[in-house]
């Protein structure tokens, strides 16, 4: 059984302006445990085909399963967690608030609910700031709550809209490499949408480049994600190799390709 | 504290001045400008802080040289008390007449409290039920909307003959009809103002829809009910004064106003004005207080 299944999906946007094609004929398979980025130019709906998934949209054609299932019992089951572009915390809500959301939600005992989000603080380094507000956290860590959060039921698919587009590059490389960690200690697979070829890269084992509006998969590229090291020093060495740079130059090819067609 | 009472609420138009010009740029679509004003107030938080203690001390100079000017103004000229009373006279009626003052201020003060309290309960909970369900919405709006655009003048004489004139209860019901109006309309507001990113994350989360008003919309919403109950505070004591003026029991200040003035007392009538603005400025005052201390932490 594969993490997420999508079979010849479409998606169209109307009827104000009549229909709109946003994404066409998207097959795409993610195993368990595997990180698949996609990527392409902007409009081209990978946003969409994110929010597909998460069952946020519903395709106008084919199908979209997630842990076997159609996506919709699976975000009743919550078998993801997303995290989008803003962090989208809520304010009047402490660090640990937040996190504990999902788990209010679902009717987690209070005693438990504790020490999961004890436990992912700590994955996320933000321990100390559990009795922080929102505003008082830079970008960066509010992005980091918003992943823990999006973690605190053990998702077996972690579902994330470019979180870091609003980072600053150190920011962004230190997070690249703590979600490489994160994803390895719980095993989840995750659907990452980027904008940048680097950080597709250094993260996916495959990415998945989308042509312009209307979106489909013309090509999947090999990623180079470390099969072992996931701190900052050893992400860094990756982004050295020959092969990182044959992966930057196969992918930016690709996109150059879908948008000639 | 009542030699300066005119002062104090020059400088209370002002602070509550500054919000609707930044609302009329920014949402249009606002029904009551006066009453929406106070949301993005709420929005920008503690943005409009004291600046230190010229911010003090400019308006506290400002009405003390007022009322010396006042005080010369009437005994150089010579202005005959029923036109303008002198300060110094004012003040003495308030300390001949200060336990009465006292006495009559707390009746206005209780009447515009439970007016308060009542009008603010009932704004929230018909906002909640219109935000829940659309065809209460459909329902309520206008006619809450309406209400807004009742003068009060017309309502209180008709309250007193209905519930007769010895009950407080006219008056409180005047006091609940001006302070449910804006009540309602800021916190419908809020309610309706939650961010996409909250929705889809409530969404994502397969949350319930009274898991969503509960974690997400009541919550949010929280500045915008403090909001409108800051701007009710002070218009509850305006609605308690004036109702008195309409008959029924004479032991509030509105009644002792209008009685002083009848019986050519300027100088008292004075009086029980400053203990009106003290009165006001004290709502005005604890309004403020409350929306500050529940949304310091936000933003």
């Amino acid at each position: 059984m594969s993490a997420v299944s999508l079979t010849g999906v479409g998606k169209e946007f109307g009827p104000v302006t009549g229909p709109v094609p946003a994404l066409t004929g998207v097959d795409l398979e993610i195993a368990v445990g595997e990180f698949v980025s996609l990527i392409g130019p902007s409009g081209c709906g990978k946003s969409t085909l994110l929010r597909l998934v998460a069952d946020l949209e519903q395709p106008t054609t084919g199908t979209v399963e997630v842990a076997g299932k159609p996506a919709r019992q699976a975000r009743l089951d919550q078998d993801y967690g997303i995290a989008f572009q803003q962090a989208g915390l809520l304010e009047w809500r402490t660090v640990a608030e937040n996190v504990e959301l999902p788990l209010q939600i679902h009717g987690v005992a209070k005693a438990e609910r504790r020490a999961r989000v004890a436990e992912l603080l700590e994955l996320v380094g933000l321990a100390d700031f559990w009795r922080s507000r929102p505003a008082q956290l830079s970008g960066g860590m509010q992005q980091r709550v918003a992943i823990a959060r999006a973690l605190a039921r053990r998702p077996p698919l972690l579902l994330m809209d470019e979180p870091f587009g609003a980072l600053d590059e150190m920011t962004r490389e230190r997070m690249q490499a703590e979600l490489l960690r994160i994803a390895r200690e719980s095993g989840a697979a995750v659907l990452f949408v980027t904008h940048s070829i680097p950080e597709a890269v250094v993260l996916s084992d495959r990415i998945a480049v989308l042509s312009p509006r209307p979106g489909r998969i013309t090509e999947i590229v090999a990623g180079r994600r470390p099969s072992t090291g996931v701190d900052v020093d050893e992400v860094e060495d990756v982004r050295e190799t020959t092969a990182f740079f044959e992966a930057v130059t196969a992918v930016r090819e690709a996109l150059r390709k879908g948008a000639a067609q | 504290m009542s030699v300066a009472g005119p002062e104090p609420s020059h400088g209370h138009g002002s602070a509550s001045g500054e919000a609707p010009v930044a609302e009329v740029g920014r949402d249009r679509a606002g029904g009551a400008v006066g009453v929406a004003a106070g949301g993005v107030g709420a929005v920008a938080g503690p943005r409009r802080r004291f600046r230190g203690a010229s911010a003090v001390v400019a308006p506290l100079v400002f009405g003390i040289v007022g009322l010396v000017l006042w005080e010369l103004v009437v005994r150089v000229a010579g202005v005959p008390s029923f036109l303008l009373p002198a300060p110094t006279a004012i003040a003495e009626q308030i300390g001949a007449q200060l336990p009465v003052i006292l006495q009559t201020a707390g009746v206005t003060g209780g009447n515009a409290l439970v007016g308060l309290v009542v009008g603010f309960l009932l704004g929230v909970l018909l906002a909640v039920l219109a935000a829940g369900w659309r065809t209460v919405s459909e329902l309520l709006t206008p006619v809450v909307l309406a209400a807004s655009a009742i003068p009060i003048v017309a309502l209180a004489p008709v309250f007193t003959t209905m519930f007769g004139s010895t009950t407080e209860i006219p008056r409180r019901l005047v006091v609940i009809v001006v302070v449910t109006v804006p009540v309602f309309v800021s916190t419908a507001r809020g309610l309706r103002r939650v961010r996409p990113v909250h929705a889809e994350l409530m969404d994502s989360l397969a949350a319930t829809r009274r898991q969503y008003t509960r974690y997400v919309r009541l919550p949010g919403a929280v500045p915008f009910v403090l909001t409108g109950l800051r701007l009710a505070a002070p218009a509850a004591v305006i609605a308690a004064i004036v109702a008195e003026y309409f008959g029924g029991l004479q032991n509030g200040l509105g009644s002792r106003i209008s009685s002083a003035a009848a019986n050519t007392a300027y100088a008292r009538a004075w009086a029980f004005v400053a203990a009106s603005i003290a009165l006001g400025l004290l709502f005005f005052l604890a309004g403020l207080l409350a929306e500050r201390l529940v949304t310091r932490n936000r933003r």
